[in-house]
This record gives C-alpha cells, sequence and structure tokens, in this order.
C-alpha cells in the first residue's frame, strides 16, 4: 500500500543543528524513508521525541509530532496508539534516554507489546550535555564524568528487552541505510512493540564507538544465516557479549498486538454532545 | 438540631468492616433514609483498628458528628476508640462469647447486647457471616425492619449465587431473633422509619469516576495509590462500555505521559493519584501545560509529607497544586466541596481543560474518597452532561484561519483571547510538532526574546479569557450580612453547614470549589469583623492565598491529625472565639 508519500514529504524545512558526521542524520534518514516505504502518510504519523541531541529529530520530522521531557517518550508513545490505533506511531531518543532516566518505561513498553516502533539512537554518550557516560558506555570508555572508566558493565539493551519477552528485537547502523531501512521498515511492519538499537555516532564526544569501530565490528546476521523467529538462536547471539550483530535478531512471528488483545480498534477522540443513554445505567447501580 | 442515629462496627482490619458497613448503610438508604457515612482504616491489609461509622437521618446529612448511639465491637479495642462518643443511652452489640470479647464489661450506664455472633454465623452457615449476625441484631436494636437488610443482602450478593443471599438472610434473621429474645428494644429508644423516597449511595472516588466517564473521558492511566485507586477500580470494567480503556501504568511518571499522549491524539484523558503521584508528574505537567493539552489530572489528597499517613486525611497539596513545577505554568485548579459535586467538578474539569486547553487539577481528599453519601438520583443528571470541546478542529476544512502563509497549521496561535485551536493527527493540512521547549505559533522551538514574551503572555491570557468567561463562584450559606466571615475550600463545607446549627451567632459562609482561578473576596474579608478560614492542613495554605489576596490577616482554624473535621468540633472552635469567655467555660 503507498500513499504516494514519499522520503522528502516526512521531512520538515527545519535544517537539522547536529554536529556535521554525526550518526542522528543517518538514523533519521532511515527512520523516514522506512515510513515512506511502507506507505505512512506525515498526516497518519505520530511521532515522539525523547530529550537528548537524538531527540531534536522530533523537529525534523514533518508529521504530527511531540518533543517530550526527558526518558518519557514511549509512555506518551503508547497513550497515543492507545487512543488512536489507526496512527502510525513511532518513538526515537537517545540511549540515556531510552535505558537511564526512562528505563522503567523501555522494560514495560516491551512487555506491554503497543503496535508501534521505537528507534534507538545509540552513540554510548550524553551528547546533549556535552559527554558523559551512557548506560551503554563501555567499561573503559573516558569521559568527563568517567575520567579513568566507568567501572560498570555497560547495559545491553538487546538482552534487556529479551528478558523482557520483546517480540521484534532488532539492531542496525546510521551509515548502513541499506540495512537500516529494511530492519525499521520490518519493525514499523510487526504487529506489536519494535525496539530497533541504532548506533549512531558520536563524532564530538565519542572517540571510542565510532564509524570506523562499527564498520569493523558488526556482523550481520543474515551472513550467518540466522533465523529470527528461532528464540533459541537469537538468544545465543544477544547474549554473545564478544560480538556486536546487525540485523533482526528476534521476531515472534505469533506476536499480537495489546490494542489487539484488548479489543482496541478506533480512534477515542470523537464524542457526542451529550453521553448516550445508557450512561444512566452507572447511576442505577447506587440505588 | 438533626434527629440522627450514629451507628459504627469496629474491628481489625481484615474483619470485613468495610463491607458489613457498606451493606448496612445500602439498606439505610433503600429505606428512604439519609445516610453520611465515615471510616477509619488503617493501611494495613490485616491488624490495625478499623471502623465504619454510619450517621443516618429523614433529613440529609452532611457531616460527621462526636456521638456514638449504637456500636458493634469486635474488639474491646473499639470501645476504647469510641469511649469520649459513648453516651448512657449508646448500645454495645458484641460476642461475650469470642475470647477478644470475653469479660466485656460496658462502660458507665450503657446497654451491652451479648449477641452469639459466632455461633449464629455457623448455624446459619459459616462463621464468616458473624458481621451479618450483627446488622441483623442492629435491625432489631432500632426497630429498623429487616426487610430492608435483606434487600441490600440481595444487592451485595446475588451474583455470586441465592444459596449466598439465603444464608446471608439466614444469619441476619438469627441476630434479629436474638435480640427480641433476649431483650426489649423497645426500651433502647431507637426507631430508625423508613420513607418512600429514592436515593443514590456513592463516595466521591466513585463520583469522580461516574464523572469522568459521563464527561468522555476515554483514556484512563494510572497507578494505584490510597486514596485514588478506588477512582481507577470504578473506572476500569465501565469505561470500555462506552469506548474508553484504563491502562495501569508502571508508575506515575508514566501514567501522565500516556494520558498526554492520548490527550495529544485528541481524546479526553485523565490520570488520578495522590500527592506522592503528584510529586513525580510535576515534570510532565509543565509539559502538559507548555504544550498546551487539555488533561485532568485528580488529586486526592491524604496527609504526607512523603509516605505521610497513607490513610489519613489531609488537604495538605494546595501549594503543590498551585506552585509545583519549575518556572511558571498555567493550570486551573477546582476542589469539589461535597461528594456530588465531585461528579459535577469532574465533568467541569474536562470542559475548563478543552476550552482553554490547560492541564486542570481536580483536588479531592480522603474524606470525600471514602465518605457515602445518599443523593436525590436528580442531582446527578447524567444523560445531559454537556461535553464542551472547546476550539477543536476536527475537518481539514476548519483549519484555514489559522495557516500561515506557507498553509503551516499554528497549535499556539497568538490569538486576542490567548485561545488557540487544537487538531488531531489523522487530518491532513494539520501536521505540527509541540514541544516542552518554548516555541513560536508553530510549534518550533525558538528563543527568540519577543516570541518568548508573546507566548508567555498568550498563555496567561487564557486564565484571564477564562476567568470573564466562566463562573468561578463560591458557594454562599448563612447570613450574607452577617459581618462574621468562615471561609473554606474543598471537603469541609458539610461540617461547616451543619456547625452553623449549633452557633448562636449568625455568620456568612462562603465555600470554594475553585483555589485557582479563584473569585476575589479581598473587600468582604476587608469589611467583616472577623474572618476564620478552616481547612485541614497544618499552615493555612488557604488563608494564606486569601490574605495576600486581601492584604489582611484572618484566623486559622486547622486540623492535622489526620482526621476530619467533625460538626461539633468546628461548632466548638468557632464559639470559643465568638461566645463570650463564661459561655464557652460552662
Ligand atoms: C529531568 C532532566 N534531567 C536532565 C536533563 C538534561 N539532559 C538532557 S539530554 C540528557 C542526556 C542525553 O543523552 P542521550 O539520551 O543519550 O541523548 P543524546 O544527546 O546522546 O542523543 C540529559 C541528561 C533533562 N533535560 N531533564
Ligand atoms: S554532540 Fe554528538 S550526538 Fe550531539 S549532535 Fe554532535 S555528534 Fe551528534
Ligand atoms: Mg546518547
Amino acid at each position: 500500500m503507498s500513499t504516494g508519500a514519499n522520503f522528502a514529504d516526512f521531512k520538515s524545512d527545519k535544517k537539522p543543528t547536529w554536529c556535521p558526521g554525526c550518526g542522528d542524520f543517518g538514523t533519521m534518514n532511515g527512520i523516514l524513508k522506512a515510513l515512506s516505504n511502507t506507505g505512512a502518510s506525515p498526516e497518519n504519523t505520530f511521532f515522539v521525541a525523547g530529550i537528548g541531541c537524538s531527540g531534536k529529530i522530533g523537529t525534523y520530522v514533518r508529521t504530527y509530532s511531540i518533543h517530550g521531557v526527558h526518558g518519557r517518550a514511549l509512555p506518551v508513545g503508547c497513550g497515543a496508539k492507545i487512543a488512536n490505533p489507526n496512527l502510525e506511531v513511532m518513538v526515537a531518543g537517545g540511549d540515556g534516554d531510552g535505558f537511564s532516566i526512562g528505563a522503567a518505561h523501555f522494560i514495560h513498553a516491551v512487555r506491554r507489546n503497543v503496535n508501534m516502533t521505537y528507534v534507538v539512537m545509540d552513540n554510548r554518550i550524553y551528547g546533549l550535555t556535552k559527554g558523559q557516560y551512557s548506560p551503554t558506555s563501555g567499561t573503559d570508555l573516558k569521559t568527563k564524568t568517567s575520567p579513568s572508566g566507568t567501572y560498570m558493565p555497560p547495559l545491553d539493551p538487546l538482552a534487556l528487552a529479551l528478558s523482557s519477552q520483546g517480540t521484534f528485537i532488532a539492531q542496525a547502523f546510521s551509515s548502513d541505510l541499506k540495512r537500516l531501512v529494511e530492519i525499521v521498515e520490518a519493525a514499523i511492519n510487526h504487529n506489536g512493540f519494535s525496539f530497533v538499537n541504532v548506533f549512531s555516532p558520536c563524532v564530538t564526544y565519542n572517540k571510542v564507538d565510532t564509524y570506523q569501530y562499527f564498520r569493523e565490528a558488526l556482523v550481520d546476521v543474515n551472513d550467518i544465516g540466522h533465523d529470527p523467529t528461532d528464540h533459541e538462536a537469537a538468544k545465543k547471539l544477544i547474549l554473545d557479549s564478544e560480538t556486536e550483530y546487525q540485523g533482526i535478531l528476534y521476531q515472534n512471528p505469533n506476536s499480537v498486538s495489546y490494542e489487539e488483545s484488548h479489543g482496541l480498534d478506533s480512534p477515542m477522540w470523537d464524542l457526542s454532545e451529550n453521553p448516550p443513554e445508557d450512561i444512566l445505567n452507572l447511576l442505577r447501580e447506587f440505588y | 438540631m438533626i434527629d440522627d442515629l450514629n451507628w459504627a462496627i469496629g474491628g481489625e482490619a481484615g474483619h470485613g468492616i468495610d463491607s458489613t458497613g457498606k451493606i448496612f448503610a445500602q439498606a439505610l438508604s433503600r429505606a428512604g433514609r439519609h445516610v453520611f457515612t465515615s471510616k477509619v482504616f488503617a493501611s494495613r491489609i490485616r491488624g490495625g483498628y478499623t471502623s465504619y461509622k454510619i450517621r443516618t437521618a429523614l433529613v440529609p446529612v452532611q457531616s460527621v458528628v462526636d456521638r456514638m448511639d449504637v456500636l458493634v465491637a469486635l474488639t474491646k479495642r473499639t470501645v476504647e476508640e469510641n469511649l469520649s462518643q459513648l453516651h448512657d443511652k449508646s448500645l454495645i452489640i458484641y460476642d461475650g462469647e469470642r475470647t477478644m470479647m470475653k469479660d466485656f464489661e460496658p462502660p458507665g450506664n450503657m446497654t451491652s447486647l451479648n449477641v452469639p455472633l459466632q455461633r449464629l454465623a455457623e448455624e446459619a452457615g459459616g462463621a464468616i457471616m458473624r458481621n451479618i449476625v450483627a446488622l441483623g441484631a442492629t435491625c432489631a436494636a432500632t426497630n429498623f425492619p429487616i426487610s430492608n437488610l435483606d434487600e441490600s443482602l440481595e444487592k451485595q450478593f446475588s451474583r455470586k449465587g441465592s444459596e449466598l443471599v439465603e444464608n446471608n438472610k439466614k444469619a441476619a434473621l438469627l441476630g434479629y431473633n436474638h435480640i427480641f429474645e433476649n431483650y426489649n428494644p423497645s426500651d433502647f429508644g431507637y426507631i430508625l422509619e423508613c420513607t418512600d423516597s429514592t436515593y443514590v449511595l456513592l463516595n466521591g472516588d466513585e463520583a469522580i469516576g461516574m464523572g469522568a466517564i459521563a464527561a468522555g473521558c476515554r483514556l484512563y492511566a494510572g497507578y494505584p495509590i490510597t486514596p485514588a485507586t478506588a477512582v481507577m477500580n470504578y473506572i476500569k470494567g465501565r469505561i470500555e462500555h462506552f469506548g474508553g480503556h484504563v491502562i495501569q501504568a508502571e508508575d506515575e511518571l508514566s501514567a501522565i505521559n500516556m494520558a498526554l499522549g492520548a490527550a495529544r491524539t485528541g481524546a479526553r484523558a485523565m490520570t488520578a493519584t495522590s500527592g506522592p503521584g503528584i510529586d513525580l508528574m510535576t515534570e510532565t505537567f509543565g509539559l502538559v501545560s507548555m504544550t498546551e493539552t487539555p488533561l485532568v489530572i485528580c488529586n486526592v489528597m491524604r496527609a504526607g509529607p512523603s509516605t505521610g499517613m497513607p490513610t489519613k486525611q489531609e488537604q495538605g497539596d494546595l501549594n503543590t497544586m498551585l506552585y509545583g513545577g519549575h518556572s511558571e505554568c498555567e493550570r486551573f485548579i477546582l476542589a469539589p466541596t461535597t461528594v456530588a459535586e465531585c461528579f459535577h467538578k469532574t465533568v467541569e474539569a474536562f470542559n475548563l481543560a478543552e476550552k482553554y486547553n490547560t492541564p486542570v487539577y481536580l483536588a479531592g481528599d480522603l474524606s470525600l474518597a471514602i465518605t457515602e453519601q445518599t443523593y436525590s438520583p436528580d442531582e446527578f443528571a447524567l444523560e445531559s452532561t454537556k461535553r464542551e470541546r472547546g476550539l477543536f478542529l476536527t475537518e481539514t476544512s476548519e483549519l484555514e484561519p489559522w495557516l500561515n502563509t506557507q498553509g503551516q497549521f499554528k497549535p499556539h496561535a497568538d490569538t486576542e483571547d490567548g485561545v488557540s485551536p487544537r487538531t488531531l493527527p489523522g487530518i491532513e493540512g494539520g501536521i505540527h510538532m509541540v514541544t516542552g521547549l518554548e516555541h513560536d505559533e508553530l510549534g518550533r522551538r525558538t528563543e527568540h526574546p519577543p516570541t518568548r514574551e508573546k507566548q508567555v503572555q498568550k498563555r496567561k491570557r487564557k486564565v484571564e479569557t477564562a476567568i470573564e468567561q466562566e463562573n468561578f463562584d463560591y458557594r454562599e450559606f448563612g447570613s450574607p450580612d452577617s459581618d462574621i466571615l468562615v471561609i473554606s475550600w474543598g471537603s469541609n463545607e458539610g461540617a461547616i453547614l451543619e456547625a452553623m446549627d449549633q452557633l448562636e451567632q449568625k455568620i456568612r459562609f462562603l465555600s470554594f470549589p475553585y483555589v485557582f482561578p479563584r473569585p476575589d473576596i479581598s473587600e468582604a474579608i476587608q469589611n467583616a469583623s472577623m474572618v476564620f478560614v478552616i481547612e485541614c492542613n497544618a499552615s493555612g495554605q488557604f488563608a494564606t492565598l486569601l490574605e495576600h489576596d486581601s492584604l489582611s490577616r484572618v484566623t486559622r482554624i486547622l486540623k492535622y491529625d489526620g482526621i476530619r473535621f467533625s460538626a461539633d468540633e468546628i461548632a466548638k472552635e468557632l464559639n470559643s472565639y465568638l461566645l463570650p469567655e463564661e459561655v464557652v467555660l460552662k
């Protein structure tokens, strides 16, 4: 299905203020290409952006969008999708936004399985606040707040999603546009909560998790013949801390979305001027 | 003075006190009697003193009084807890065969009615029904037709099968007969007459929930917290029939953001919580205000700070609701003064939110939440509930006046009255963003000083417009000419009204359902010879506001021990100021 909206229709006339070379450019382009490929229309898309350099994406897209408070993008998306299941709900934000201040929402959004897509623009650093370590920063990453490393293992977003019974778990890379678009497209088409962790290098504050690093390190699951519907195989890859993977690691083909299991299929905005007559049944209970 | 009867059942948490009390309240309501209930409960599920008190009369009752006429005591502590309220004519119903009431001696000249509650319940089919035996005994002791209790039992248990209903009726009858076989109830002097009047019986949380559904709330997101949980429990299972949905969120941060997300799609949405949850929601409250999103946030207040006293009364969050959130943001604060007003103010909250694209705090409190009160059904005209949706544009053709020269929609259009239009995702031509950052008319981030000023002024103007167009008035009682002014906000209204009967002097009583914006009564305050502000907190938060408004001092009558005001307490307090000293001493 296509409404004829193309990639450019999803871009606002605001010029991004990201640093030249920032991974967020590629990630945004990937998301918008994927949206246009699935036939979504800007009018019918609700975009929720977190707070961070990544969160600025909300300003650069041309859809209905909201740029909320730090860490709370997922609940906003969840409420929007439930209140209008016809909308295409896309949520995007940073690794700090999603896995630190908003970590609880991530876990529960995965479990709730509302049919929406969540793209984390993971640069393993706090960009907007100018270079502090993030939950996905490596143990040895030296930052302003970790001059000799973080002394903590990084959080593993894919494993967190897996243990929260995620139904779509994927990883991509901002500079491999072709795969990024394919993966986000599959995420949008998935019936349930789709999580795509997208490595989006911060060229200013993270000198370790660079384009070059990811280019060399990433192993595409397609190249190793991985079957994403095989939960056991997915588990093995996700828990393999030696290798960083790109691709759809797990997809539950039988996923049933929250809305579907609750029989929610129509928008909630329309109201008659007065309630329907059977509203009186509410009062009758109190007789 | 009202010809009333005060009855209570008391015991430990886990004794089924609450449901027993509710069954009796229902029986009284069905018998055409007015009812006003109050509860003492512990936050523990088991153990801890718990009671359910009912005041009933043929005329409306709106307060508790410090008197206990008939007390069902499941524990000795129940009697101790109520000692100051018991009097010579009080009746105490207890089970002398139970170890916890063994060797019980009634204090003073009271009559004690020893009823083998447990044994008779077992006879009827199970020990669990011992409270029902006590209700049967109550009917006999107060000359109240037991058929009313039977009806209430049917209502309570019919869903669980006819056998259970019959067993309960049998238990009630055994208790009833026991009294007549062993005592002479006409000696007691209590007669609960019935009337043909039809009443509904509900509490404040239920009234808020019913108001929300009638107002067309479609998405309720919440996280459990006493005493707001009952709002969620009520809405869940009912809202679905009207096309709505309830989400139990992972925390309050999520709850308010879910409600916000729903509201951005045009749905009427709400969340309810208590003080600790309000604190967590505060950052997002600013976002709601900044993005000009209509949202209803209900705060069923309890005693704080921190976890405070979760099951106790307080009106301590006025300042939090008024000033909470960083910087300055627009809001309305409504504080229903009665159970019925909980319904009306909820409806109004939804309308205000949408007419002015502004968050609305609906401030209830524990007392309203747990009070079951009778009303004529006419008080709740559900079918004619009006949904006023403001400048809500749902057709592309309506957007035209609100587009800039490039055809872009202006969600924060800088209008004369400050009110901007609202549209929703899915509408062609209305695409826009909103953000918590300061923004221009299009919703785009800006730090341009004149634009900042314009948007701040625009948001402030909405409130000024509301003050002009809405009727944010007080409720006036008593003598308009009296120069003794008594003022209160929220749930104290009923107790003050009843206290007025006990005063020698005539007073003018203004009850405030609007905290912000609120009517300006500076002149009345300045002209009065004495001004009393009555509220349940330790500093007199509303009193301070009125002092700022009027630039004059008021006298505070405050309560912060966790228990609501009784009419008697208020009368005593006021009299201590109003009566000459000798009279007070007497
Ligand atoms: C409640 C709150 N705390 C702190 C901040 C400051 N803050 C803004 S963005 C950010 C971290 C951003 O990191 P990340 O989510 O990884 O986004 P990035 O900038 O790297 O894209 C912080 C701490 C804030 N806006 N709100
Ligand atoms: S600081 Fe880093 S994340 Fe932020 S825009 Fe620059 S490169 Fe991108
Ligand atoms: Mg980051």
